[in-house]
């Protein structure tokens, strides 16, 4: 019982329903007397609707209800919300045309969504879907975000299709510190427009009780609290206790399950129209063209150094694309998650990045795992392995020349780092990695008639998101601290209710190894709730890798005050001063003595409160906790990576990957090293096989199935060597920073930091797939002859 | 039109009037409200929806329940001992943790019992080439390979 429980590897208890099929994911619920819904979504990626024509469909065996726009218009059903406000350059707040949840007289990306079929059945919904006729007048697209502001504009509210021009930093300084440098870095690349694609497509079933004049909406959410937030104050004008919001068991999110979406309003508004359970589930087609995608940013960077390598400043210039609308965090990402964080692990002085934000006609842009931190990590990394080479410096030299070592340490970008020790997982990925024997595993693989490159990338990102006060001054519109609730009950075994969401992060082990750890009780004592808003008294949700960091520490912050008033009880059943009396391992002693009593019937006394101080406190023994983060964590780490190139057919494989990450204290080993696994492989994903395209004259998606759309599978990934160091953040109890991102952040500038390595090229597009690279290589060698 | 389809699934014999255009994986989850068979894409690349068909994975989404006519299904519900008693397959995914959101992982499992069958001690390689018709997007494969190494040698060539 008294094993460490921090930093054990627990089996986790929620595998057994997993691995049994008896997980409840949302379209595994079925309602009494469910409708289905099927939306008829634009096949254009511009055009205005001159007619919806649905009598025909309405007669299609089975329809139940079909609505367009304009029912939800004289509903006066609102348009989705974006939840941050940034304020451009001159000071005027950003455009925020309207989001509508079906289309108002025009669409704006194939997939729009244009109308709504209800029916009896799955397959009703989906033929009478088709019967649907709409009149569409085309116009001209723009779906390459460089070319969005001079292009035909998409809302009236912005002609020059641009959100907003954004900028942090002191350009004179930096242009000065630029004048003057001795070498001058330059790279021009696009950061890939990646697609989610969570296993679990999305999924809602909106129901509504005349007798309880409420609502219930199942959905696949990371962020059940939010989502009901945003859709009753702002979209459906609805009192919020009317309405619960349950995110069951979740398949995956990475992002793209945080955002309020137009199916969620549309099925829980028709259900009360209808007085039916109207229920959607996206199929993979859908979720290509509807579920927000990720990244997209065309940059020009530019490092200045010394003589002797040392940083000088940095200038950075990004068009940041966000899609058709903007999506409920989309205007924060290519801002607040990505210029903050250009100074990497290094002490440079000086930066300035300017970020426009620009509408384009293709699915709205919005956190995908890493969310503009990736970004950041690309131009820093590429840009310091790129002038590494130029200088003839060793990359792991030049990086070490430039790391922050005094902490705390406030960067020129915002941020203030509270701790690290970059060195350490330097040098010990340099080992974990042989880097001393590549030399010769390069000649070997050259024998083979490979060509084999290594790369290296030092990360850091932001998480624990986020101090409320510092976000709000950046421009949120919402808190962003997590609650947590500790039931104990009479008998003494404890419940947990989270704010935080776990969608394949295992919380519910993890979570519970904190509970129990802290008690001082056996793990199974614990059960772990989320995800459903009738349970939960508030929730922020899970994104950012926050969960432990602050999802955690409020779940800590209630345990202590269990410690605390269990502290006063046992001192009135002991006959002792509270000061006396100690909690360790599951006994309240009285300092000094033998004289004890167990946590369980500390519990017992305050629910059969017989012998009690009535006069100084109440019974029962349940506390709440709301916990706001200080600062930001700062996970860190360096990955290296080699690649090996067929130079007969340009196949690129991932031969070897180190990650040596500081997450800062860990609580499940087993866990995070699968967080890790996992984000590497989407981080190696945009790299090399992930790129999602557009047809730039019809703005058609042409990547829009798995066959075009390239996730990692099993044969395109290594196993991965990785390992942690351990600098305990300065400012949570648990000295935790969060994992869940740093593999999807670091890896693609590591993946191509080998590969232009091993192909002696300055730069590469990414993803680099076979063909890409090939295709170099040709080029290459007829350029040879 | 519907048409009555009776197959055996996990042992036991079962029938359901179906459209003749109904999936065996829509039958399974469906009429059968075996839900632990999922559904990840639309083009059969994700194999989510793997079950045993006569002993062979198959990807549920991919034929007609009409197909399996007279078939003998297992889904996995069926996969683990009556008393609850996870398969060791099923245990070596839990203990390499090989899972993560849990989505994949019914297919993954599948997929990997009829791998096993044939592969009582597999190669590192063997079983990544094994994966080739499972996507997963959570665990970078890695303790996925682990945990089919683990469990087929477990299993040592038997279900």
């Amino acid at each position: 019982m008294n094993a460490p429980l921090i930093g054990a590897r627990i089996a986790r208890k929620e595998d057994y329903r997993f691995l049994t099929g008896a997980g409840q994911y949302t379209d595994d619920v079925t309602l009494p007397n469910q409708t289905y819904a099927a939306f008829v979504r634009s096949p254009h990626a511009h055009a205005v609707i001159k007619n919806i024509a649905i009598d025909k469909a309405l007669k299609a065996p089975g329809v139940v209800k079909i609505f367009v726009g304009k029912d939800l218009a004289d509903a006066k059903v609102g348009g989705l919300p974006c939840g941050w406000l940034i304020t451009d350059v001159n000071g005027q707040p950003m455009k925020e045309p309207p989001h509508p949840c079906l289309a108002q007289g025009k669409v704006r990306y194939v997939g729009d969504h244009v109308a709504v079929v209800i029916a009896e059945t799955l397959d009703q919904a989906q033929d009478a879907a088709e019967l649907v006729k709409v009149d569409y007048q085309e116009l001209s697209a723009v779906t390459d975000a460089a070319k969005a502001r001079s292009a035909k504009p998409i809302h009236d509210l912005a002609p020059d299709n641009t959100c907003y021009v954004w900028a942090l930093g002191d350009k004179a300084a930096v242009d000065s510190a630029f004048a003057k440098a001795s070498h001058v870095t330059k790279l021009e690349f696009v950061n890939n427009r990646l697609i989610p694609n969570a296993i679990e497509p999305r999924a809602a079933i909106g129901s509504f009780s005349r007798a309880d004049d409420a609502y219930t909406l199942y959905v696949t959410s990371q962020n059940p609290h939010v989502e009901r937030l945003l859709m009753t104050a702002f979209v459906l004008g609805l009192p919020e206790h009317k309405v619960r919001v349950v995110a069951p068991d979740v398949g995956g999110g990475f992002g793209s399950k945080i955002y309020l979406y137009a199916e969620d309003v549309v099925v829980t508004w028709a259900s009360k129209q209808l007085n039916r359970p109207v229920k959607w589930t996206s199929d993979r087609s859908e979720a290509f063209l509807s579920d927000a995608h990720g990244r997209d940013h065309v940059t020009i960077a530019e490092l200045a150094l010394d003589k002797d390598g040392k940083f000088l400043a940095m200038r950075v210039k990004t068009t940041a694309n966000l899609g058709a609308y903007l999506s409920t965090f989309a205007s924060c990402i290519p801002t607040i998650l990505y210029a903050t964080l250009l100074a990497g692990q290094y002490t440079t002085p000086l930066i300035h990045c300017e970020v426009t934000a620009v509408f384009t006609n293709t699915t709205p842009v919005d956190a995908y795992r890493g969310a503009g931190r990736p970004e950041a990590t690309y131009v820093v990394e590429r840009l310091v392995e790129t002038a590494a080479r130029e200088l003839k410096i060793d990359p792991a030299e030049l990086r070490r020349r430039n790391f922050i070592r005094n902490f705390p340490y406030q960067t020129p970008v915002a941020l203030q780092y509270d701790t690290g020790n970059y060195d350490a997982t330097l040098e010990a990925a340099l080992d974990l990695s042989d880097r001393k024997n590549f030399e010769k595993r390069k000649s070997e693989s050259l024998k083979n008639g490979k060509l084999r490159g290594i790369g290296y990338a030092a990360y850091i990102e932001a998480c624990g998101i986020a101090p409320s006060a510092v976000a709000g001054s950046l421009g949120a519109r919402a808190g962003l601290f997590e609650a947590g609730e500790v039931r104990v009950h009479p008998t003494g075994s404890v419940t947990v209710f989270t704010g935080s969401h776990s969608h394949g992060q295992g919380h519910e082990t993890t979570f519970a190894q904190v509970v129990a750890d802290r008690l001082g009780m056996p793990i199974d004592n614990v059960s772990i709730v989320h995800g459903d808003t009738s349970k939960i008294l508030f929730g922020m949700g899970t994104y950012g890798s926050r969960s432990i960091a602050v999802g955690g520490t409020a779940i800590v912050k209630a345990l202590d005050k269990i410690i605390a008033k269990g502290k006063k009880i046992a001192a009135h059943l002991l006959e002792a001063s509270e000061a006396d009396i100690e909690y360790d391992k599951g006994e309240f002693k009285v300092a000094g003595t033998d004289k004890k009593k167990m946590f369980g019937e500390v519990a017992f006394a305050a629910y059969v409160p017989h012998n009690y101080p009535h006069d100084k406190l109440e019974p029962g023994l349940n506390e709440n906790a709301f916990y706001d983060p200080a600062n930001f964590t700062f996970p860190a780490g360096t990955y290296i990576c080699e690649v090996e190139v067929d130079r007969e057919t340009g196949a690129v494989s991932v031969d070897r990957f180190t990650a040596v990450d500081d997450f800062g204290k860990i609580i499940n080993p087993m866990i995070v090293e699968g967080q890790v696994h996992g984000g590497l492989t989407q981080g190696i994903g945009q790299a090399l096989t992930e790129g999602c395209r557009y047809d730039a004259a019809s703005g058609q998606l042409v990547t829009g199935s798995f066959m075009d759309y390239c996730l990692p599978r099993a044969g395109d990934v290594p196993s991965f060597k990785i390992d942690t160091r351990e600098t305990p953040c300065t400012h949570n109890p648990l000295g935790v920073k969060g994992c869940g991102e740093a593999g999807a952040i670091g890896a693609p500038a590591a993946v191509m930091n080998a590969l232009t390595d091993a192909l002696g090229v300055k730069d590469l597009a990414m993803p680099a797939t076979s063909q890409t690279v090939w295709k170099h290589l040709q080029e290459k060698s007829h350029a040879r002859v | 039109m519907t048409l009555k389809v009776s197959m055996k699934v996990n042992g036991k014999a079962v029938s359901a009037e179906v459209e003749a255009r109904t999936l065996l994986v829509t039958y399974i989850r469906e009429n059968l409200r075996l839900t632990g068979t999922h559904v990840g894409c639309d083009t059969a690349q994700c194999g989510a929806c793997t079950v045993l068909m006569n002993g062979k994975a198959i990807k549920s989404c991919s034929i007609v329940a009409m197909q399996a006519e007279g078939a003998d299904i297992m889904t996995i519900e069926g996969v683990a001992k009556p008393d609850g008693t996870l398969h060791p397959m099923q245990a070596a995914f839990k203990e390499n943790h090989g899972l993560q959101c849990g989505f994949c992982t019914p297919g993954m499992v599948m997929n990997a019992l009829d791998f096993a069958k044939s592969h009582p001690n597999p190669s590192e390689q063997e079983v990544r080439e094994s994966l080739e018709g499972n996507l997963c997007r959570c665990t970078g494969y890695h303790n996925i390979v682990k945990s089919i190494i683990a469990g087929a040698k477990a299993m040592n060539g038997k279900i």
